[in-house]
């Protein structure tokens, strides 16, 4: 874990909202680097608890593997699936060019 | 006394003798809602022409009231739960003009009870804070006094309740959002064990501690809303397939030698004197109803806030990566600093070279926390505790400074990271304002807790506003 001397940076701060696909101002980097180190420095004191032999908790209602057979189910139809996107093309989503022309 | 003061089993018996119809029920509610919600903002959306043709309906089938134990009864939705075809907003931004195709399963259930959705009710953004000054959509104020916050995330709902504008009220708790806002304004707030109620078509927050419950101004209530909701579902495959008791029925009953445990970290530095003083009052009238009460203890406690600040942001950052504005709502520019921040949070602690010390670290605590309470459930049936540190703050009290905030949920965490069920319930008020204490029992023994809550409500009355 990091401690008080190497809380996060405006570099790491601008990293990890390009992870998170945000767009942030730079008033907002800012603000970020304090608020997060603060609540990061607050995070240090689980430093103290002794954790090598314990297993980790996921989730806590003890099912395990829940499977369902797999068979096709009636779904939402087209109309109502493409009800809540301004765009769409010959029934299709319409989105955005991921991958350059070349 | 006015219909919307009574309690769905009052509006249940008063529909069934036809002292009053489900429209005049409504149309009371609605009232409530027109002359409050403009000073509160309880609600975000209102479903008046809906809710008004729905109790037309209801008073033709009155018959089968017992049948659909829900028949002609305002409820109130936090805007959290996908409604088919009523807009569902989170209170984000993001989702503005979201309007869903299906209905979230727990309204599913609800609506074939016979229940009537009276509004959507505000909520901070994506459930996200403990005052529900966090709304895209204005801040909502407390009905006790609106210069105070009603608590959050489920702020609309408790407000609606405490304001009488529903009958009952959906909400959903992943580190107390049921529980806090509950004790702030004066009602009863049920947060059930992990997987009790499904999840399906919850706008996702932390998938590993979002919890369905439900508010209500006496146990009754919870326990029929608990019994309607509760049960395995095919669409969330972490609900439980365990049997649903009859909540309703045993409610009288009494537990012999009943043990309730204070754990001692939750009565130590930082609570506030007032509140204490009204828990012991509280834990008084329990022990002279027969309870035995043992101090106990949780030793890590301490831990709970900041393994709780791990895991949940990095569930939200996870579950929130889906919000791209292609499908549905709009893109990302439109979350609020709030919601960016948890994002940035859990991608941090998720990213390459912090897992390990950060989320499987905190995964890790979660399992002693969880150890912690297996081991006093073996010496006590249930565990009293206060709901909140301090009684209601002021609005704009702790704006400026997050890490205060999440300091709100001190008490209320750990019961979401053990996956127990929690209850809390209204002790009295203090300084005018309404203050509650908390139950929290083994998972699925939502049964005791609403019995000795039950008990409890003979001689505490719910508070009411004047």
């Amino acid at each position: 874990m990091t401690g008080k001397n190497s809380k996060l940076n405006e570099k790491e701060v601008k990293h990890v909202a390009k992870l998170a696909r945000l767009n942030l101002t730079s008033q907002e980097v800012k603000k970020f680097q304090e608020q997060l180190s603060e609540v990061l420095d607050y995070i240090e004191v689980l430093k103290e608890v002794k954790t090598e032999k314990v297993e980790p908790t996921s989730q806590v209602t003890s099912l395990e593997n829940v499977f369902r057979e797999d068979r096709s189910q009636p779904s939402l139809g087209q109309k109502e699936t493409l009800s809540g996107t301004k765009e769409t093309y010959k029934g299709f989503f319409k989105i955005k060019r991921i991958l350059d022309n070349d | 006394m006015g219909l919307t003061e009574l309690s769905i089993s009052q509006i249940k018996e008063g529909l069934k003798e036809k002292k009053f119809s489900s429209l005049e029920v409504v149309k009371a509610s609605l009232g409530k809602i027109e002359k409050t919600n403009p000073k509160i903002n309880a609600l975000l959306t209102i479903c008046e022409k809906e809710a008004l043709e729905q109790a037309v309906k209801a008073d033709q089938e009155i018959e089968a009231i017992d049948k659909k134990p829900l028949l002609g009864i305002p409820i109130a939705v936090k805007d959290i739960f996908c409604t088919k075809g009523i807009r569902t907003t989170a209170a984000s931004k993001v989702l503005e003009n979201y309007v869903p195709v299906y209905d979230a399963t727990a309204v599913k259930k609800l609506k074939e009870a016979g229940a009537i959705i009276i509004g959507k009710t505000n909520l901070d953004a994506w459930a996200h804070g403990s005052s529900g000054e966090n709304s895209d959509f204005g801040l909502t104020k407390n009905p006790w006094n609106e210069n105070y916050v009603p608590g959050g995330s489920s702020s609309g709902s408790a407000a609606a309740m405490a304001a009488q504008m529903a009958f009952g009220a959906l909400g959903t708790d992943t580190g107390g959002s049921i529980r806090q806002p509950a004790s702030f304004c004066g009602v009863l707030g049920l947060k059930p064990t992990y997987g009790r109620i499904s999840r399906y078509g919850v706008i996702a927050m932390a998938s590993s501690l979002d919890t369905v419950g439900c508010f209500g101004k006496e146990i009754a209530d919870l326990a029929l809303l608990l019994q309607i909701m509760a049960g395995r579902d095919k669409y969330d495959a972490t609900s439980l397939n365990q049997p649903v008791p009859n909540y309703q029925q045993n409610l009288n009953k009494k537990k012999e030698n009943l043990k309730i445990g204070l754990p001692k970290e939750y009565f130590s530095q930082g609570l506030d004197k007032k509140v204490e003083k009204k828990i012991k009052e509280a834990i008084n009238t329990l022990e002279k109803q027969g309870a035995e009460i043992f101090e106990v203890s949780l030793p890590h406690t301490s831990y709970a806030l900041a393994v709780y600040y791990i895991i949940q942001p990095s569930e939200v950052s996870s579950n929130l990566a889906r919000y791209d504005g292609l499908r549905y709502g709009f893109d990302r520019t439109f979350f609020n600093e709030e919601a960016k921040r948890r994002i940035m949070l859990g991608t941090y602690a998720l990213s390459a070279g912090y897992y390990e010390a950060y989320y499987l670290k905190a995964m890790k605590v979660r399992t002693l926390i969880k150890k912690d309470f297996d081991k006093v459930f073996k010496k006590v049936d249930l565990l009293l505790t206060p709901v909140s540190p301090t009684l209601p703050f002021k609005i704009g009290e702790k704006t400026t400074n997050p890490l205060e905030m999440y300091l709100s949920d001190i008490y209320t965490v750990t019961a979401n990271l053990a996956g127990i069920p929690a209850l809390s319930v209204p002790a009295g008020l203090v300084d005018k304002l309404p203050v509650g204490f908390q139950l929290l029992g083994p998972q699925l023994s939502e049964e005791l807790i609403f019995q000795v809550a039950h008990q409890f409500e003979q001689i505490t009355k719910l508070p009411k506003i004047n």
